[in-house]
């Protein structure tokens, strides 16, 4: 795609999103009827999108390497499994986890910018970052500044992706808007705009901290986000919605909702992503279902 | 040797469960001969206080059903009715009820309660209005629920009295506190097992036992109770009532004459009792065609 | 594929219509090989002799034989609607009434998805669309009218409402259970009796209705339900002893109908064709406006009498809509309708099917541009894709005459009070569409678009509480919530 020149939008526009509207549409994908080999195909490729995330006050260097090997290693038991996308850790964990997952094609995404609150200085965000990308991260998850949004301070949001935007270097950028804290389906699309005008590769719903975490509806207006933005700038961003996605039936209404929104150029995990943690284990036990034509227990999947 | 039969224990119903009330208090509730019928709860004001906090957690999602929703649990709850007709006139007839006057109580609830149900999502359109405003505004008053309603049923019946009591008052999407008969306390217990059974969300209808004259100044005093609905012709209970409604403009409604077994003891305007009335202005801007407004 | 000069961006849709088949099973549904009239409580056999055949439009394979109802036949089925309202039903209590109301909307959702099997296979509509609307919103509007039964004193201010007599009903073939429940259920609710016809192309579901009553132990004679074409609904309307008519389908058979009935006493309701509205300002939420332009056109193929089926699109957020509804086009399956990925079903006769092609063809010619989606469509039974027509007149005639189908006529406006006289400029008033962020536009539109039913920031929505009907040769009368009652009463 040949570069435009961007021309950055007022983002004091308020964006008109009508949230019955959203829902409706929302609602209408869950009742696509995904079946055969369109429910394998697509459970393959959920599996292949996911981040496994672990991101807990008490992670460890075994829980970490333990997490890892379960990212490249799903169920060995089912011959050619996809491996995930990538694994999401602290920036502590980031050099335990490369090495861990070394030679396997996984990438590591690193949360940063004093997440999950976001509630520190910009010098502190910026080393947060540079650390992360310095120990190895491929990926970098950052919050942007919800209290500085709500306050109006839109300009100041703008910069401060910006800004991490250019610490990355080689990294993916993606920017976690905590959509649970915006509340409005008008507030998300305006914090979509911002991101992506900011240079976000990727824009994120949460962190998982805070619900409603990552819903139907709110993936929606942040896909058309990505649409409109798309058609102005021919600039592609990738999506990843976050937390609360722990059943197949649900990633299944996800992709049907992405294919139809952005079409098949996102639908793989260069440009969409699950964060999730038991999404795996349900996909697993779903392509054993289909092998086998019974309902599976969860004694024999192991947890990581 | 005949088999022994498992006697009931009756317990209140808050919450969507029925636990034994928190004082460890019971009251021999005996039929006209003097005849032990059972044990009840002798509830107290902290059964009360708990009854309160569980109507007013169940208010927020009980409002905001759509009507029609209302209106299908209600008929759900009078076919439960329906289908346990003998136990509840067996045990109006312990209560010293003949035989077809239980029936006749029994038939005038089910039909009380279906009647109520179609009212649900219909009572808006009679009560609502758009108003005429002369300013270029929209304008339009709804009936809204008021609240937490706290509820003493009427003494001398042991199932029409709160059942015709707190079906209007669920039905335009209140929750409610009811303190059941004090000598015929045995239906009000049994009816909550009806509720419990008819995608009746728990603490939207919360069914204590005990004396009244202990309970009513905490009804009346309440002051996260929205309205409090009191059936007696006891002028001295009324004038406490009031005087202590006055705390937070609790709103009051007495029925002591009502004939509970007529036709007139159900009404579209007993719904309107415990409903406010809000109304909403918005401009109306004018460009082109006739000019008009509402 | 967007044509605008420098923006050659597209999106690929190309995976969104290749689900693997999810097919409904068809076991659900039992369809007897011929049926026969219901009157008096029974199926009876025609006095005619006569059968004839309903097809499955998706396969055009027959489904089953149902009786051709002559004039002797309409006769009886009158005198017992008037039997059964004479002895039976007009004395009833209204609680009584209402209880066997309630029993039908019960029975409806016991049995929903036979229901909705019946629907799709018998009118071509997606077994979604049967099975997560007409089937639960006809229960609904059985169990909503039920309670008004007993209620009448309190609808119709010092006034004692009466009953009519018979109720002779004559429904289309868009929503053959959903309008049999919009006819049958005020008038029971207020006492009348009935006979109904249902559309000669989609008798089924309505003949299962008559199998719920039986069911339900409806005294005999209150509902009838006769099958028959033209005849059969002009022998109803000539009746001497029905006192009120029921009519929903074209403006065409409506004024056939007003005529006959001149000086005969008759009460009527009317409920006939439309070319609503829908006008999309530039301060709406343009995502969920093209959603709303969708559901206006296309849900249902386009078979509704209030489908939004003239777009307006104010000039400077046109191109914007524009590219946003052909990349939602790209995404619509039109295919079997017992798929349950199918958006768009078949259309619902052969003789539709051409009229609807007659249309593309006068568009073209008037000169307007059509663009239809790389949608697949199946080679047997009557399919249309999903059609757009840009650069359209208001003076073409696909933008002043119903076609009836997936085709939607796309005009430009710049100002307020243009547009609002453009959709007030035409014979038709059933119902419009206006979509904008803004409040007291919103107001402004709704108080001067000379129409039934308004619909802003959305379309398409139907409730048992809410009144739906038309102005001008859309008809007269509603139908749904306490207006609905009015039709039905002497007051």
């Amino acid at each position: 795609m040949a570069e435009k020149k961007i021309s950055i939008p007022s983002f004091s526009l308020p964006p008109r999103i009508d949230q019955v509207g959203v829902e409706e549409r929302a609602s209408r994908f869950t009742k696509r009827s995904i079946k055969k080999e369109t429910k394998l195909n697509g459970l393959f490729l959920t599996l292949n999108m996911i981040d496994l995330t672990t991101l807990e006050g008490k992670d460890t260097v075994g829980k970490v390497q333990q997490l890892c090997y379960k990212a490249a290693h799903l169920h060995d038991t089912y011959p050619g499994l996809p491996h995930v996308a990538a694994v999401c850790v602290y920036p502590s964990m980031v050099a335990t986890a490369k090495k861990a997952v070394e030679g396997t094609g996984i990438k590591i995404a690193s949360v940063a910018t004093a997440f999950p609150s976001g509630q520190s200085s910009r010098n502190v965000k910026i080393a947060d970052t540079k650390f992360a990308v310095q120990q190895g991260a491929d990926e970098i998850d950052m919050v942007i500044s919800r209290g500085k949004f709500l306050e109006g301070e839109y300009n100041f949001v703008f910069d401060e992706i910006a800004a991490v935007k250019e610490v990355c270097g080689e990294a993916r950028l993606k920017v976690i808007l905590e959509t649970g804290e915006l509340v409005t389906y008008d507030k998300v699309r305006r914090a979509s705009d911002i991101a992506m005008y900011a240079g976000a590769d990727f824009i994120k719903t949460s962190t998982g901290k805070v619900t409603p975490a990552a819903t139907m509806p709110v993936t929606l207006v942040m896909l058309e986000a990505i649409r409109d933005f798309y058609y102005k700038t021919g600039k592609m961003i990738g999506m990843k919605p976050a937390g609360g996605i722990s059943k197949s039936k649900l990633a299944l209404h996800y992709l049907v909702m992405l294919n139809e929104t952005l079409g098949s150029d996102w639908m793989n995990n260069q440009w969409f992503r699950f964060g999730a943690s038991s999404l795996a284990n349900d996909v697993l036990m779903q392509l054993e279902k289909e092998r086998t034509g019974v309902y599976q227990g969860k004694d024999y999947f192991s947890i990581d | 040797m005949a088999r022994l039969p498992i006697l009931k224990t009756y317990k209140i119903y808050v919450g969507g469960k029925f636990p034994r009330t928190e004082s460890g208090r019971f009251y021999a509730a005996k039929n006209v001969k003097g005849e032990l019928l059972a044990n009840v709860c002798l509830s107290s004001r902290k059964d009360f206080r708990d009854a309160v906090v569980a109507a007013r957690t169940a208010f927020g999602d009980w409002s905001t059903k759509a009507a029609f929703n209302r209106g299908q649990i209600l008929y759900r709850i009078a076919e439960m009715l329906e289908g346990r007709k003998a136990q509840f006139v067996e045990e109006l007839m312990m209560q010293s009820a003949t035989k077809p006057a239980a029936e006749k109580e029994v038939d005038i609830c089910i039909d009380r309660l279906i009647y109520y149900a179609g009212w649900c999502d219909k009572f808006q359109q009679i009560f609502s209005a758009v108003n005429p405003v002369a300013s270029p505004h929209f304008n339009f008053s709804v009936p809204e629920p008021t609240g937490v309603v706290a509820a003493i049923a009427p003494q001398n019946t042991s199932l029409l009295g709160l059942v015709s009591l707190i079906a209007p008052v669920i039905a335009g999407g209140n929750t409610v506190i009811v303190l059941g008969s004090f000598d015929k306390p045995l239906c009000a217990i049994t009816f909550a097992e009806v509720l419990n059974s008819s995608d009746v969300p728990g603490g939207v209808v919360n069914i204590l036992t005990g004396k009244p004259a202990e309970l009513t100044p905490y009804f009346a005093d309440h002051m996260d109770v929205n309205a409090i609905l009191y059936c007696e012709a006891d002028a001295e209970a009324q004038q406490m009532i009031t005087e202590k409604a006055a705390m937070n403009m609790k709103r009051m409604k007495f029925y002591p004459t009502m004939n509970w077994l007529s036709e007139s003891a159900q009404s579209p305007y007993l719904i309107m009792d415990t409903q406010e009335i809000k109304t909403t202005w918005h401009p109306i801007e004018n460009i082109g065609g006739a000019k008009a407004g509402y | 594929m967007a044509k605008a000069k420098n923006n050659t961006l597209t999106l690929k849709f190309d995976t969104a219509r290749v689900y693997a088949p999810a097919p409904e099973s068809k076991s659900a549904a039992k369809i007897l090989p011929q049926y026969d009239l219901f009157i008096n409580g029974k199926f009876e056999k025609p006095i005619s002799k006569k059968y004839f055949n309903t097809i499955n439009p998706a396969t055009e394979e027959k489904l089953s034989m149902v009786a051709d109802a002559n004039a002797a036949d309409v006769n009886k089925a009158v005198k017992a609607a008037r039997n059964a309202y004479d002895k039976t039903w007009k004395n009833m209590p209204g609680k009584e009434r209402a209880k066997y109301i309630y029993r039908i909307a019960r029975m409806i959702q016991e049995r929903a998805r036979e229901f909705a099997v019946i629907e799709t296979l018998d009118g071509g509509k997606p077994i979604r669309e049967s099975r997560d609307f007409d089937v639960p919103t006809a229960a609904n509007h059985f169990f909503y009218y039920a309670g008004w039964a007993d209620k009448l004193e309190y609808a119709f201010p010092n006034r004692t409402a009466q009953s009519l007599g018979v109720a002779a009903q004559i429904i289309p073939w868009n929503f053959p259970l959903l309008m049999a429940a919009w006819k049958i259920a005020p008038a029971l609710a207020t006492g009348n009796t009935v006979v109904l016809k249902p559309a000669e192309t989609t008798p089924l579901t309505a003949l299962k209705l008559a199998e719920i009553i039986q069911e339900a132990d409806l005294p005999p004679g209150v509902v009838n339900i006769i099958t028959g074409a033209g005849a059969t609904g002009a022998a109803m309307v000539n009746h001497a002893d029905i006192n009120k008519i029921a009519f929903t389908g074209s403006t065409a058979v409506g004024k056939i109908i007003q005529k006959a009935i001149a000086g005969t006493g008759k009460r009527a309701t009317l409920e006939l064709g439309g070319k609503a509205a829908n006008i999309i300002f530039d301060d709406a939420p343009l995502d969920q406006a093209v959603e709303g332009i969708v559901n206006g056109i296309f849900f249902n193929q386009g078979h509704v009498c209030c489908a939004g089926s003239r777009l307006y699109v104010q000039e400077s957020v046109y191109k914007e809509v524009l590219r946003k509804l052909k990349d939602r086009l790209e995404t619509l399956i039109v295919g079997d309708p017992l798929d349950k990925n199918t958006d768009i079903g078949a259309i619902n006769s052969k003789e539709q099917l051409a009229n609807i092609h007659k249309y593309i063809k006068i568009g073209v010619a008037e000169g307007a541009e059509m663009y239809q989606s790389n949608a697949a469509i199946p080679t047997k039974g009557f399919f249309c894709k999903p059609t757009l027509f840009t650069n359209v007149a208001q003076s073409n005639r696909i933008a002043q005459e119903e076609i009836f189908g997936p085709v939607l006529s796309i005009q430009t406006f710049r100002t307020d009070d243009e547009v609002i006289e453009k959709a007030n400029n035409t014979p038709f008033g059933l119902s419009a569409g206006v979509w904008t962020d803004k409040g007291s536009k919103i107001f402004n539109l709704t108080t001067k678009l000379r129409a039934g039913v308004v619909w802003a920031n959305t379309y398409n929505q139907f409730d048992p509480t809410s009144p739906f009907g038309g102005y001008k040769e859309s008809g007269y009368g509603r139908e749904g919530g306490l207006h609905g009652l009015y039709p039905y009463v002497e007051l």
